[in-house]
């Protein structure tokens, strides 16, 4: 007997932005209207969003195909042609076959830089099932620890792995547990996933939140026994709808099956597990202002000590890990931990996910072992620039990093090589920019940033942030100073020495290594009154070249303040003292006729 | 609709006995009118025995929290790091002169929209993007942005 044909489509949150709910729709029909025996099932995300929305077929169980940029009307011709043995070979994406349609893959190839240990179920299985985890070792991991481990083995288990704190900071998650575990011991304890992905530019926790949440929430009971907690918290950000609904259906599921609630499979071990929003504050990411938001009050970090697993939620012993090291753990349990810390390079061990994006051709989600270079991640993985213009610099852990020049990019990514850049390893964002992107506006988003979202605690990180800011405002403006380079270098030192917490320690950093690396384009800001990537509007204008011009009048139209006139058919004009150099014009004009000068 | 003493006492029924309730239940009173009025913030502090204060510290804290009335949908435009270096400026300034908000402004004459910049949707991928009420649009031009927005304004003003 045949089998039914298997349609997976991806629709985590960048799957649906690029269409993918209408091509699930449209397969559906096509099964429907043409008597297929065949089902289409929803999967999220496999991390190649720039290939979304992708397809992926079988029969049930067997060899796959996983198309991309599918179209709507290409969904019948890929479906009938895979029924009828006559597969389309256009825009494969990955194979599972290993005959001449591997050939045709064209990711096959950078998908062997990878290794995949987070990301192992992500756009493979539906995430709506607990079904379809438990089918991929899901559980297994608890099963084992229940059956086999006191509590101090599963620490030694994870501390053996080598495991370090995705979330940034990169402690160890090992010794954590412990310090946690051995915090007032017999009194209520609690567990937090962090999953309050503030960072601009990353989105690894929203996609294993989509695409793979019963992978934390299997980290986080196993954790929760390891270190005697009965009740926990994953804090979500509000602006992750898709995910808070995926792990909404997982947690109702985890105690249909009991492994969530009391007396786990059987074992004399209770846990229950709830999902805090957020309500919009990037501080909240810091653990004790994390704490304070969950308990209902201003999120502000205290001071430590104590230490959440002295004191934390509601007073009691606490144990906070971001959704990737939760990920990590059930991995762990199964593979062995010794295996784990083969993996990697120094005291980094395992995988790192990082989010690519910026001018990066292939922009998405990657797993790569520790100890991989910054160029390989880039351009073997990512395909290098989007653009024709060449790579400028890579920003790396968000408000709180840095960017990193092409001279650095044969570092290796592991906690304490990316730390020596001035940058940080961070949560894996990546973005990547081209000489279109000014390092001081760069440097003055940030700041944007980070003054903006400062609780207003502590005085340097609350007023000193504003000077920041506010400097380079003037420097992008055309109105700096040589000796502003001089203050905000002493501004920096006093943030970072008195701030209390993560955010304003690291506020800084993104203007210290534009000023380490790119110091040439501050001063052409100042001392040139020059812009090099042509971004601060201050100090550049729009021309029309005559010779391009064909006086279409394009332009004209959609000038919002007006400032372009003349005949028709005749070259145009820009009045420069109208003009607010917002670059509709230019945007409109397709004769190339405008110029940034 | 405002908040009447039946909807009051549903929410403290719901609420009062649970730990660290503030922010939920303010998220869900936030539903009510769209904002939270002074009114609601006065009849919670009343009805929960809980510090004015303490409510409109938590409120004016979270940037999920709104003190202003608020258009009927909702555009927020990514100002991520990835939308940033991709052009989220053109993006939010021809979506603002799309609705003719002017710069101060972001909710439109028609009461249809409020505009705000958000720090990252996590979609940078699809640099730059935009999500309206609860559906996230990718790789936007300032053109492609404005015909979305068109296209919702024609559809919702019916």
């Amino acid at each position: 007997m045949v089998k039914p044909i298997h349609i997976k489509i991806g629709v985590a949150s960048c799957g649906i932005a690029a269409g993918a709910g209408e091509i699930f729709d449209v397969a559906q029909e096509i099964i429907k209207q043409n008597d297929i025996v065949g089902y289409v099932t929803k999967t999220a995300c496999i991390g190649m969003c720039f290939a979304e929305p992708l397809l992926e077929i079988s029969y049930e169980g067997e060899e796959s195909i996983i198309y991309s940029k599918v179209q709507k009307d290409e969904v019948e011709k890929i479906i009938l042609g895979f029924y009828n043995q006559k597969i389309v070979d256009k825009n494969i994406l990955l194979t599972s076959y290993t005959n001449e349609l591997a050939d045709k893959a064209s990711e096959q190839e950078t998908l062997n830089f990878q290794k995949r240990i987070v990301l192992q179920n992500c756009g493979i299985i539906n995430p709506e099932s607990i079904d379809e985890y438990i089918e991929n070792k899901g559980y297994k991991a608890l099963q084992k620890v229940l059956n086999e481990y006191s509590q101090n083995q599963v620490i030694d288990q994870i501390t053996t792995s080598g495991l370090r704190g995705r979330g940034g900071a990169g402690f160890p998650t090992g010794l954590k547990w412990k310090l946690a575990k051995d915090s007032r011991p017999g009194e209520k304890k609690y567990i937090i996933c962090n999953a309050d992905e503030g960072d601009p530019g990353a989105f690894m926790d929203r996609s294993v939140l989509e695409g793979d949440p019963h992978a934390v929430i299997e980290g986080m009971i196993i954790a929760a026994y390891a270190i005697g907690a009965d009740e926990g918290y994953i804090y979500v950000r509000a602006e992750y709808p898709l995910a808070i609904k995926h792990l909404q259906i997982a947690i109702h599921e985890a105690y249909e099956m009991h492994f969530l609630g009391q007396t786990i499979m059987g074992h004399n071990f209770n846990f229950d597990l709830h999902i805090k929003e957020g309500a919009g504050a990037f501080v909240c990411g810091e653990e004790t202002a994390l704490i304070a938001s969950i308990e209902g009050k201003r999120g502000m970090p205290s001071i430590r000590p104590p230490y959440p697993a002295q004191s934390g939620l509601f007073g009691q012993p606490t144990n906070i890990n971001n959704v990737e090291t939760f990920a990590n753990i059930a991995r762990i349990i199964l593979m062995g931990s010794e295996n784990f810390a083969k993996l990697g390079y120094n005291k980094s061990k395992g995988t790192k996910v990082f989010a690519l994006a910026g001018k990066i051709k292939k922009s998405g989600l990657v797993e790569v072992p520790m100890g991989i270079t910054l160029r390989d991640i880039i351009f073997k993985i990512g395909g290098g620039m989007k653009t024709d213009s060449p790579f400028k610099a890579v920003q790396m852990g968000g408000p709180s990093g840095g960017c990193i020049p092409e001279a650095l990019l044969d570092t290796k990514v592991d906690y304490e090589s990316i730390n020596q850049t001035g940058a940080i390893m961070g949560s894996g964002g990546m973005v990547v920019m081209d000489n279109t992107t000014c390092m001081v506006d760069v440097a003055r988003f940030f700041l944007a940033f980070t003054q903006k979202e400062s609780c207003g605690k502590c005085t340097f990180c609350r007023v000193g942030t504003k000077r920041m800011l506010e400097i380079l405002t003037r420097i992008t403006e055309g109105k700096g100073e040589l000796s502003d380079i001089d203050l905000l270098e002493e501004l920096a030192e006093n943030i970072t020495q008195s701030s209390l917490c993560g955010l304003g320690q690291t506020a800084p950093n993104p203007v210290l290594t534009t000023l380490k690396y790119f110091r040439q384009e501050y001063e052409a800001h100042i001392i040139h009154k020059k812009c090099p990537a042509k971004v601060c509007k201050a100090l550049i204008s729009y021309n029309i070249i005559t010779d391009n011009c064909v006086g279409c009048t394009a332009c004209a139209k959609v000038c919002p303040v007006g400032c372009i006139s003349g005949e028709i058919k005749k070259p145009h004009i820009i009045d420069q003292n109208k003009c607010i150099k917002c670059g509709a014009c230019m945007n409109a004009c397709k004769f190339k006729a405008i110029e940034i000068n | 609709m405002l908040l009447t003493e039946e909807t009051l006492d549903n929410l403290y029924d719901k609420y009062s006995k649970s730990k660290g309730f503030l922010i939920p239940l303010l998220q869900e009173a936030q539903q009510i009118e769209g904002y939270l009025s002074k009114e609601i913030m006065q009849k919670i502090s009343h009805r929960f025995n809980l510090k004015i204060a303490d409510i409109y510290g938590v409120a004016t804290f979270y940037s999920m929290f709104r003190l202003k009335p608020q258009g009927q949908h909702t555009i927020k435009i990514c100002k991520g790091t990835a939308c940033h270096v991709s052009g989220a400026d053109l993006i939010i300034s021809a979506v603002k002169n799309c609705l003719k908000l002017q710069t101060d402004e972001d909710t439109s004459s028609d009461n249809l929209f409020t505009v705000s910049e958000v720090a990252c949707l996590g979609c940078c991928s699809l640099a730059p993007a935009m999500m309206i009420d609860d559906k996230t649009y990718g790789n936007l031009s300032p053109d492609k942005a404005s015909a979305i927005v068109e296209e919702l304004k024609q559809k919702f003003s019916k």
